[in-house]
């Protein structure tokens, strides 16, 4: 599964159950939309650092890291590259 | 006993000791307490040239800062009463609210200024606005009292000799029937509860406390006015900063804290993310909290890494404040126990446990809670048919609060809390009436109607569920009822699940089948 549907389907388990994964697009708005408040942001974050094995400062989790999941990826895959 | 203000705590407290420090923001400004009320005494000046007057309302839509607090002394100091509301909820909540209990003046930021006129002008309400600029946060008052004084200049007033019975504050709750309502609290009602703090706690004047609830959530009174009336210290812990636990545990301890006041699910919040074990709280010499039922297995994940502060369990809704209390022993005899009892009452404040006659129930048999004295609210704003009902009226002519709150009392005092005799539930702290989010979702157009109900959820103690039927061929998606909430509901309002039936179930008698919901929940 590619990190962007690893991302979604966290998403859609946790905080959107029932909904169609097609209405979860990769820029579909996560903080403005309601689906990441502060509860949910942690349990992300959580889930990413857990599973792809990085560690976020509370800088990485401000302005739009966390606004879609592109963003997402972008995040992730930025710790990725400085961690390697 | 002579009429006193709020206010006055801080004025004898900057008289007694001008220099002390009083409020501060982590790795931010701090204040001292002649700082402070001349500050306030400042703001007092404004207001009154803008003709706030004893008995008025002011409104405040702030993010927790200096400046908020500078704002609520400023308002008690003019003889009228604050009407906080929350930054971070739909501004159109907060119109309603200042519109509601027609305040004279807000005092709002520049950032939240135009979508919350907007929304005011739409319910024809004109208060006189005072905007502080966000770029200078921790100066804004000043520099925006500086700029309003250089364009039409104020003269010192006294501060107000008002008090007693006269309104403090009125803060805004859940409203079942979908908008939220306002509790009057005076200023007796408050001093009521800040004074037997002083015996029940015994604060220092070398106290650290802390702001952790914002100011539109009763906990914010105990945080504000104790801390103000010994002189102690007081720190702002900000919304966001008060969400992040791995910064919050670290700044808790940067800033020694000593009295903590928070909902339990921030202190889980903590324990579970907060990687306590890092840092030293040896400051820490009590930690409060209410709001929500604590878990007595969450409770013991915290106390066994903050284990030398003596913990309250404090319970009352805000029409009481606090109205009863428990100190948790300091030994373990809680096998066994899922929760704690809420505990005794507050003197000199009277309490019952009643039927649905309003007669007492005997001794240890469950009933709801009625509770009488200093603490108990004015009542509701311009809410005459709610107030008829909020009250038990004895045969002495006592007024006796409804809680709502189904408990026992077991022989020596000592209250347990069983659960709720209407609809209204807890999430991390705050008052949810289920009514009040089905009537927000029942507003949109696409949907013919909604019914909500809560559910037990092990991790965050609840789980609110919405059933939704939408009008034919308009089927809103999932993430589209979640932005709906968002848009009309605070935070922590918004429903943890939707669902999209074709109709809601329905009992013989033609009722919503809440019961049925809740098993699909």
């Amino acid at each position: 599964m590619s990190m962007r549907d690893t991302v979604r389907s966290f998403i859609l388990e946790n905080f959107l159950p029932g909904e169609d994964p097609k209405n979860l697009t990769d820029d579909t708005e996560l903080k403005e939309s309601g689906i990441l408040d502060s509860m949910s942001t942690l349990k992300l974050v959580t889930f990413l650092e857990e599973h792809f094995g990085v560690e976020f400062e509370a800088e990485d989790l401000e302005a739009g890291n966390l606004a879609s999941i592109e963003n997402i990826e972008r995040l992730v895959q930025s710790k990725l590259a400085a961690k390697s | 006993m002579t009429t006193r203000n709020l206010a006055q705590l801080l004025i004898e407290s900057a008289r007694r000791s001008p220099t002390r420090e009083a409020v501060g923001v982590p790795e931010g400004r701090t204040m001292t307490y002649g700082e402070l009320d001349a500050l306030s005494d400042r703001l007092r000046d404004r207001l009154w040239r803008l003709g706030v007057r004893r008995g008025d309302r002011v409104g405040l839509r702030l993010h927790k800062s200096i400046d908020g607090v500078a704002t609520i002394f400023g308002i008690l100091k003019t003889g009228a009463c604050y009407v906080p509301v929350d930054a971070e909820s739909p501004a159109a909540r907060g119109a309603y609210i200042f519109n509601d209990c027609q305040v004279k003046v807000v005092v709002t930021e520049r950032a939240l200024q135009p979508e919350l006129e907007e929304n005011l002008q739409r319910l024809n309400a004109s208060p006189a606005m005072l905007i502080l600029d966000d770029d200078k946060r921790d100066a804004a008052l000043a520099v925006a009292l500086d700029d309003w004084d250089r364009r039409d200049p104020t003269t010192p007033v006294a501060t107000v000799e008002t008090g007693g019975d006269d309104l403090a504050y009125i803060l805004y709750t859940s409203g079942s029937t979908g908008n939220p309502k306002g509790v009057m609290l005076s200023h007796t009602n408050a001093l009521s509860f800040v004074d037997w703090c002083s015996d029940a706690f015994q604060p220092r004047s070398d106290d650290t406390f802390s702001s952790h609830a914002p100011f539109h959530f009763d906990l914010s009174i105990l945080d504000l006015f104790v801390s103000m009336k010994h002189g102690a210290k007081l720190v702002l812990f900000g919304e966001t900063l008060g969400k992040e636990p791995v910064r919050l545990a670290a700044t808790i301890a940067s800033e020694r804290i000593s009295i903590w006041y928070s909902t339990p699910s921030i202190l889980n919040l903590l324990a579970h993310y907060g990687k306590l074990e890092r840092y030293d709280y040896s400051a820490l010499r009590v930690v409060h909290f209410a709001g929500e039922v604590f878990p007595v297995p969450q409770f013991r994940a915290v106390r066994a890494i903050w284990s030398q502060p003596r913990y309250f369990n404090l319970y009352g809704p805000t029409e009481t404040n606090v109205c009863t209390y428990y100190e948790v022993p300091g030994d373990d005899p809680l096998d066994g126990v899922d929760t704690f009892p809420i505990g005794t009452i507050c003197v000199p404040n009277l309490g019952r446990v009643v039927d649905d006659e309003g007669r007492d129930v005997a001794r240890g048999e469950p009933g709801e809670l009625v509770v009488h004295g200093p603490n108990v609210m004015q009542g509701y704003w311009n809410l005459p048919d709610l107030n008829a009902r909020a009250f038990l009226v004895d045969g002495d002519g006592r007024k006796w609060y409804h809680t709502g709150d189904i408990v026992t009392e077991n022989g020596t005092g000592e209250y347990k809390y069983l659960g709720r005799r209407d609809r209204m539930v807890k999430r991390r702290g705050y008052r949810v009436e289920l009514g009040e989010i089905e009537a927000a979702l029942a507003r949109h157009p696409d949907i013919r109607e909604a019914a909500v109900v809560a559910v037990p959820a092990a991790e965050s103690g609840i789980k609110i569920a919405a059933f939704v039927a939408c009008e034919q061929d308009r089927a809103l998606s999932i993430i589209g009822l979640k932005k709906l909430s968002s848009q009309s509901l605070p935070p922590y309002m918004v429903p943890d699940i939707f669902m999209v039936v074709d109709a809601l179930p329905r009992t013989s008698t033609n009722k919503v089948d809440l019961q049925a919901l809740r098993q699909r929940a």
